[in-house]
């Protein structure tokens, strides 16, 4: 695609990135630096524990069985230290972490602790300490504390991917939004609990839309996809994350462009057939996996300076379900990537496996708004005051954590 | 059945309506029924009121003036090719002359937008689809959208597209809650009709002009009426009926630009094309008296029984159930034999019917209704028409365009094809507005009165607002009425 500034149509008509740009941050740049942030929201709660699993744990395989990942597992899950390995799906995300360019955070969660997708969206975004009205995100509230640097005048300050902006970034800086000329079809997911509900309430409709899918699904395995049928539609999901995640890195990239961007993808939420080692979690985690290496690709020099973020609203249970899923859950992963980091390590205070949040989840010990405040200090200059007051409220004992950013 | 004050609002909103907005069902709670009847007696009760919607004639003449210049300016062009055969222009017949009459030929060319027909048509879809939005309950609208469906034109028919959106102000919603026959003229004398169903060019054969020319007789309109829009297929006249009805309304015509260029475009009764003589029409005789000859048989059409059979039991399939009850459709044909066609009796008649209200929610929303109903829940009126006409399209249902002059199917089965194509609506709309909207309170808004405890979980735990409100948009209670 052309890089052109999004126009005020193609923002009303957005879908799903955005980006800020006329807040910059000063200071960074007094020292010479230009520092790049992206955030990415994974809706419907990761399962932290699949994407990296604590293999060292010795409750680890008792808990999850022949769903759990291992080092000797079809396929083998990818070693990270000592004690936790990396999901197969994600080569690139492991070949950064081994460069030093990526920093897993485990045993992470916000301060919600209810199991409401979207009140725990709102906590994750908004920066708040509880669900509530709010109509700002803790990444644009953090944008508009920054000074602008004197040749900003007349630019934009965020960005972002899609047809509507994330929370994230929404507030009183000014928001830019691109949208893929395509937005992706209906997620698996979405189609499963469509069937689901007409299958208990309106055998009709269930029909139909059977008979429908069935041939959309044969057409697709016919066509030029290239997929495995097992999940079909997996080549969209990755093309629109790739896309999506490319072109935020385009923008970011210029000089001339927005410094902040935030965008969101959907699917996370798999309570049944999760398919971890090679159905749909691993299609999700794949395509994530390009995500972050089209982020790389794009960004080209700019990559130095960057900090990519991965955040979900919550995880989910530490036990498989009766359907080969997970259930909502409690603490889970951050992925961060990016030539900027102080990367290569696990952070996490672990918490075992043998007592369970509730009896069922992962029990949290890092604050995530620790990480993030940690980042937008360390990486943007944003500062300590304000961050406790404005960014994160109430997150005073929610320390910045220090040592994410490579000081050279 | 509806015993819930509640369930029977949001009952009237999404099957007598264009589906609730928010406060919509609290509003109309205590009287459903009476506030169905009270938006009927509105003035100007589904009127489109808007300065800058034309007439049908200068609708009409302006996009006959636009034709005129597209003319020119091919002659001109090819006027130029001649004059310099090598014309380093790469000029094509595709590209816009809209504005070129005016310039010199090798000037570069402009990019002239749609063409004037194609903006008349999105100017009054837009005006359309707004009133839907904006309406209080709708049940006007959707009144205008059956009759507007009964006597369809199509846009794709030449010279219809820059006046369908004036043809459903001017002779429909004008007239959709007076008397049958006054709609029935004004729209078998409308230039749209005309066009469409080929009556302007019919010529009696034993006219002046007839006798004249080479070119006769055209049945097509004289068939549809007795067929569609009056008596109802197989019933009472013969195709002897067809033609001397035919013979009747010869003469019914529109004004072209060289006889007429301040009122082209505008009905005319043309004497010299009407056949002349006394037609006999199911089993009357109508003296030959120019066009009041058309007009009586319309009345007479108007006043028929089985034209009161036929409107009742097509009001009764749109609104109530693909098999209507027989004791609503009598009800309804009773009622408009016994107030000669008075359609705010016939319609209150439907409102109040115990029928009505009774039937299960078993029809498929239209997809114009399914679309304007998802875009009142969630409160957003959409920044251009783009969008809505996009998902009319997909959905087979494309506005003023129907593919014959039967309309567009009111029983459920022919749309479930689409169901698989509304999930990708549903999903692409909500993530167009799934940031702004909650899912919770759209569903307590809309559609908690009706629901299953399975579609409020469904809406309740997705997994991102977006697709709560696809699951919202896509559930049973959402897409059946």
């Amino acid at each position: 695609m052309s890089l052109h500034a999004p126009t005020r149509r193609q923002l009303l008509l957005a879908s799903g990135t955005l980006f800020a740009w006329a807040y910059l941050p000063k200071v960074a740049r007094a020292e010479g630096r230009d520092p790049r942030l992206l955030v990415i929201v994974l809706r419907g709660a990761l399962d932290g524990l699949a994407a990296v699993a604590p293999v060292g744990d010795p409750d680890w395989v008792g808990l999850r069985s022949d769903k759990a990942l291992t080092l000797d597992g079809k396929p083998p899950a990818l070693p990270l230290d000592s004690f936790f390995a990396l999901n197969p799906a994600m080569p690139n995300l492991h070949r950064l972490y081994q460069a030093g360019a990526a920093t897993i955070v485990h045993a992470a969660a916000t301060p919600y602790r209810e199991r409401s997708h979207f009140d725990g969206q709102d906590v994750l975004e908004s920066g708040l300490g509880k669900p509530g009205a709010t109509d700002t995100g803790w990444l644009n509230r953090a944008l508009a504390s920054l000074q602008p640097d004197g040749r900003a005048s007349g630019r934009r300050d965020a960005f972002a991917v899609g047809p509507i902006a994330p929370l994230v970034v929404r507030g009183p800086a000014p928001v830019l939004s691109w949208t893929p000329r395509r937005l992706p079809p209906a997620s698996d997911d979405t189609l499963t609990r469509l069937m689901d509900l007409y299958r208990h309430t309106d055998p009709a409709l269930a029909r139909v839309l059977e008979e429908r899918i069935g041939l959309a699904t044969i057409a697709r395995a016919g066509g030029m996809d290239g997929e495995q049928p097992r999940a079909a539609g997996a080549g969209q999901v990755r093309a629109y994350f790739a896309e999506s995640a490319g072109t935020a890195a385009k923008f970011l990239a210029r000089t001339d462009g927005p410094r902040i961007g935030a965008l969101a993808f959907d699917g996370w939420d798999t309570h049944a057939a999760e398919g971890a080692m090679n159905g749909r979690l691993a299609t999700l985690l794949g395509a994530l996996d390009g995500a972050i290496a089209a982020i790389e690709t794009e960004m080209k020099d700019a990559w130095r300076e960057t900090v990519v973020a991965v955040v979900t609203e919550f995880g989910r249970t530490a036990r498989i379900n009766g359907t080969d899923g997970t259930d909502h859950g409690t603490a889970t992963v951050a992925l961060l990537a990016g030539g900027a980091l102080e990367g290569g390590r696990v952070v996490a205070d672990w918490p075992g496996l043998k007592n369970l949040h509730d009896g069922r989840d992962l029990r949290p010990t890092t604050d995530l708004r620790a990480v993030l405040k940690g980042l937008l200090r360390d990486h943007l200059r944003v500062d300590d005051a304000v961050l406790a007051s404005k960014v994160f409220p109430d997150s005073g004992a929610a320390k910045p954590m220090v040592g994410l950013l490579r000081t050279a | 059945m509806a015993v819930d004050p509640k369930a029977e609002a949001a009952l009237a909103l999404h099957r007598f309506g264009t589906g609730p907005r928010a406060g919509s069902i609290a509003a109309i709670a205590s009287d459903p029924r009476g506030a169905l009847l009270a938006e009927l007696e509105r003035p100007n009760a589904a009127r489109i009121a808007d300065p800058e919607l034309l007439t049908t004639g200068a609708a009409a003449r302006a996009a006959i003036a636009f034709q005129q210049a597209q003319r020119l300016a091919r002659q001109a062009e090819r006027a130029a090719q001649q004059a310099a055969p090598q014309g380093a222009d790469g000029a094509t017949p595709e590209m816009k002359p809209a504005d070129q009459a005016a310039r010199t030929v090798d000037s570069p060319r402009p990019n002239a937008g749609p063409a004037v027909p194609q903006q008349l048509y999105l100017t009054e879809a837009k005006a359309r689809i707004n009133a839907a939005l904006n309406a209080e309950i709708g049940f006007a609208e959707r009144l205008a959208w059956f009759w507007s469906n009964h006597f369809c034109v199509s846009a794709d028919k030449f010279g219809v597209r820059p006046i369908c959106g004036a043809y459903e102000r001017e002779a429909i919603r004008a007239n959709m809650l007076g008397r049958f026959g006054d709609m029935l003229l004004a729209v078998e004398s409308h230039p749209a009709m005309l066009i469409y169903l080929d009556n302007a060019r019919s010529i009696g054969p034993d006219s002046i002009a007839g006798v004249r020319q080479k070119r006769g007789l055209n049945e097509n309109l004289a068939r549809e009426i007795l067929e569609l829009h009056t008596l109802g297929v197989r019933s009472v006249y013969s195709q002897e009926d067809v033609t001397r009805f035919a013979n009747v309304i010869t003469g019914w015509t529109v004004i072209a630009p060289r006889q007429d260029a301040a009122r082209a475009g505008e009905f005319v009764f043309n004497p010299n094309m009407h056949q002349p003589g006394a037609q006999t029409v199911i089993g009357r005789s109508y003296a030959d008296t120019g066009v009041e000859q058309g007009r009586a048989v319309l009345a007479a059409l108007a006043r028929h029984p089985a034209t009161a059979k036929h409107v009742a039991t097509k009001l009764a399939r749109h609104f109530v159930a693909d098999e209507p009850p027989p004791a609503l459709v009598e009800r309804l044909a009773k009622r408009f034999l016994a107030t000669q066609g008075d359609l705010k009796e016939v319609t209150k008649a439907l409102v109040t019917a115990p029928e009505a209200w009774e039937a299960p929610r078993a029809k498929l929303k239209r997809p114009g209704e399914w679309i304007i109903a998802a875009y009142r829940a969630v409160g957003v009126t959409p920044p251009d028409v783009g969008p809505v006409m996009q998902a009319h399209n997909l959905l087979g249902e494309p506005l003023w365009r129907p593919s014959a002059p039967k309309g567009f199917a009111d029983d459920s089965a022919p749309w479930l094809d689409g169901l698989a194509q509304r999930l990708d609506i549903a999903n692409q709309l909500a993530r167009r507005v799934g940031g702004q909207a909650d899912p919770r309170e759209v569903f307590e808004e809309t559609l908690a009165p009706l629901a299953s405890t399975e579609t409020r979980q469904a809406v309740t735990r997705a997994e991102s607002r977006p697709q709560a409100l696809a699951l919202l948009f896509m559930a049973p209670e959402f897409q059946r009425r």
